[in-house]
């Protein structure tokens, strides 16, 4: 039983290792890979299954009780983020093995995506904030090797921005898990939860709360804090960009959730309902107008998943129980659309040979699955109905007015409104209108190109998935108010991390 | 003796933050290695100060006798360091590796600030530079 939380870390992390050792025969390693992300997923749906129904699983690594040991934890949330985490993997995996060159498969690439796909899943299923930070840096420092691989100038030069700006996040962070630890004597987060009201200077908490903020705000790029994104991700492989934007800023997003509701509650006045909901509202105009201005499709999407991390954050900021059901079904829709649509741009890159809205065209007309695959998933993004986006910005349109902030709600049904009109400009731009004479003479025009299945399937399976998350979404939202009222009552989750203890 | 120290983390800090504030790469390097000492200092500091008292079991007990200095934080203190370390090589390598392609490490150069992403049209033409040895 208590192996079921071990499973999706282990289980990427031995593909990983087994990778190291075969690396130098790129066909063993991709099925390898395969075989490890078909594992990954059957791990995460054990492991979704057995915290359906509002369980918690928790597990006291190396058998130290809780609060002295390492704890991992699964509780709906996690699971259910996990889940998607094995999703994506396993679609980029597929996806890998025609977007990836060989070259780079040898340098290690499939070692660097399965430690990070262990490390996030490290992250969403730990209890432990020390535990936290090594699972940031482990992931960090195989997207880092990630980033720089094809090592081209562009490459480097939006390296330097994502790695100072994260390696300064973990400082921070450090910096905040000192502080904590030298305020309660304890980074069990379960532990925190109860110990944290004790501190006889609550302000004192609010400064380490603001502070964890900064350093989770750098990772989910948060308003004033998002400038490597759009600098970093759109030097990176399709694959590697799907899996980047579909998870890493979504990691920060979690943890803020997490720390935001199990520890951090007591000033919620003023770091939820006034910070985090000004930032939220900040984050959210900022991306989709940057965005806008934008005419290369991957520099579109990433100041995308900056304005749709403002969606996130505005449902927990609410903190009510409608807000977090929203703010976890958006989490949960934005990964897959949001991963979707970079795959779509890679396999529109393959077709027509180039990201720019300028060059490229007339992808309608002869890529017709590519085109209902991208369409499904930008509809998404860009909320409209019945696709899971709608339904997600609903839910938290609907909290926000419920506490009463029209404006808020004013300001996120706009932002809606001008995703769909970027979604509608790549559409317009990259499918409908004709394709513009090849800008070099020599080369000949040429026909249809073939895509690969293997670059096609995946992309259609998301957009399957967000198609029928969209149409049977009651069993989501259910399972998203199961989660979000863990979230507002852990007292379950504190049993069942502290049961053992005296 | 923790009033001291705390001073010192906070001087420390505001060295560091000078220095990766300075626009010049290299010396984000040196404020990046202060400031992960200073966050270890912090942690150290969080502990609690004892002195002379090693955290030891004596021979036949199961537990220490009487106060002892507190061994969690330099467990996790050695952790950091360790993470540090490796994050501070990396971005050395980084560093050099940039400055042999694009010549400068001056932040505000146009050359480093250059957003428009890698122009890698033409699928599959094997044009990507992919020299062996990778840090």
């Amino acid at each position: 039983m208590s192996m079921l939380l071990v499973w999706p870390i282990l289980l990427p992390m031995l593909t990983a290792i087994a990778t190291v050792l075969c690396r130098a025969k790129v066909d063993t390693a991709h099925w390898m890979t395969l075989v490890g992300a078909a594992l990954h997923l059957a791990a995460a749906v054990a492991l979704l299954a057995a915290v359906h129904e509002g369980r918690i699983l928790a597990v006291q690594m190396g058998g130290w009780p809780a609060p002295f040991g390492i704890t991992l934890v699964a509780d709906a949330f996690s699971a259910v983020m996990v889940l998607i985490t094995a999703v994506i993997h396993s679609a980029v995996m597929v996806y890998s093995r025609r977007d990836i060159d060989p070259d780079q498969v040898r340098a290690g690439y499939y070692v660097f995506m399965q430690i990070l796909a262990a490390a996030v899943c490290g992250a969403f299923l730990t209890g432990d904030l020390f535990n936290l930070y090594v699972w940031f840096e482990v992931m960090l420092m195989a997207s880092f090797g990630l980033l720089v691989m094809g090592r081209r100038r562009a490459q480097l030069t939006g390296g330097i921005k994502y790695v100072t700006l994260n390696l300064v996040s973990t400082l921070l962070f450090l910096a905040v898990i000192g502080l904590i630890y030298g305020m309660t004597g304890t980074l069990n987060m379960a532990d925190l939860h109860g110990k944290i009201a004790l501190v006889p200077h609550p302000p004192l908490v609010t400064a380490a709360a603001m502070l964890l903020m900064v350093a989770f705000g750098i990772k989910a790029a948060l308003f004033p804090l998002f400038f490597w994104l759009p600098a970093a991700y759109p030097t990176l492989p399709a694959a590697v960009a799907a899996f980047f934007s579909g998870l890493l800023s979504k990691v920060g997003v979690y943890a803020m959730i997490r720390m935001f509701t199990l520890v951090f509650t007591a000033d919620a006045g003023v770091t939820h309902h006034t910070i985090l909901f000004t930032v939220a509202g900040f984050t959210m105009v900022f991306g989709v107008i940057s965005a806008a201005a934008q005419m290369e499709m991957r520099r579109i999407l990433s100041f995308h998943i900056v304005s749709q991390i403002g969606y996130m954050v505005l449902g927990l900021s609410l903190m009510t129980p409608l807000a977090l059901t929203g703010a976890i079904i958006y989490l949960l829709h934005n990964i897959l659309a949001k991963s979707n649509l970079f795959l779509a741009g890679g396999l529109v890159r393959q077709a027509a040979g180039s990201f720019h809205l300028d060059r490229v065209g007339g992808i309608y007309n002869n890529y017709g699955l590519l085109s209902i695959g991208f369409l499904v998933s930008a509809l998404a993004l860009a909320g409209m109905p019945p696709l899971s986006g709608f339904w997600a910005k609903l839910l938290v349109i609907q909290a926000t007015l419920e506490s009463r902030h029209y404006a808020m709600a004013l300001v996120a049904a706009a932002v809606g409104l001008l995703t769909l009109f970027s979604m509608i400009k790549i559409w317009a731009e990259v499918f409908w209108k004709p394709a513009p004479p090849p800008a070099d003479a020599h080369q000949a025009p040429e026909g249809r190109r073939k895509l690969s299945a293997w670059m096609l399937a995946p992309m259609l399976a998301l957009a399957g998935i967000t198609l029928v998350m969209g149409l049977a979404m009651e069993p989501v939202i259910r399972f998203a108010e199961i989660a979000a009222g863990q979230l507002l009552d852990p007292r379950a989750y504190v049993t069942a991390v502290l049961e053992g203890m005296p | 003796m923790e009033g001291v120290l705390a001073l010192l983390v906070g001087l420390v800090f505001a060295a560091s933050i000078y220095l990766m504030l300075s626009g010049v790469l290299v010396k984000f390097v040196f404020g990046f290695a202060l400031a992960s000492n200073a966050v270890n200092l912090l942690i150290f500091t969080a502990g609690r100060l004892e002195h002379d008292r090693p955290p030891l079991i004596p021979v036949g007990a199961e537990t220490p006798v009487g106060p002892t200095a507190n061994a969690l934080p330099q467990a996790l203190i050695l952790t950091a360091i360790v993470i540090g370390f490796a994050m501070l090589t990396f971005l050395m390598v980084l560093l050099y590796r940039t400055y042999a392609e694009t010549d400068t490490l001056d932040a505000d150069d146009p050359r480093l600030m250059d957003e428009t992403p890698a122009d890698d049209d033409d699928h599959g033409d094997g044009s990507v530079p992919q020299e062996g040895g990778r840090s």
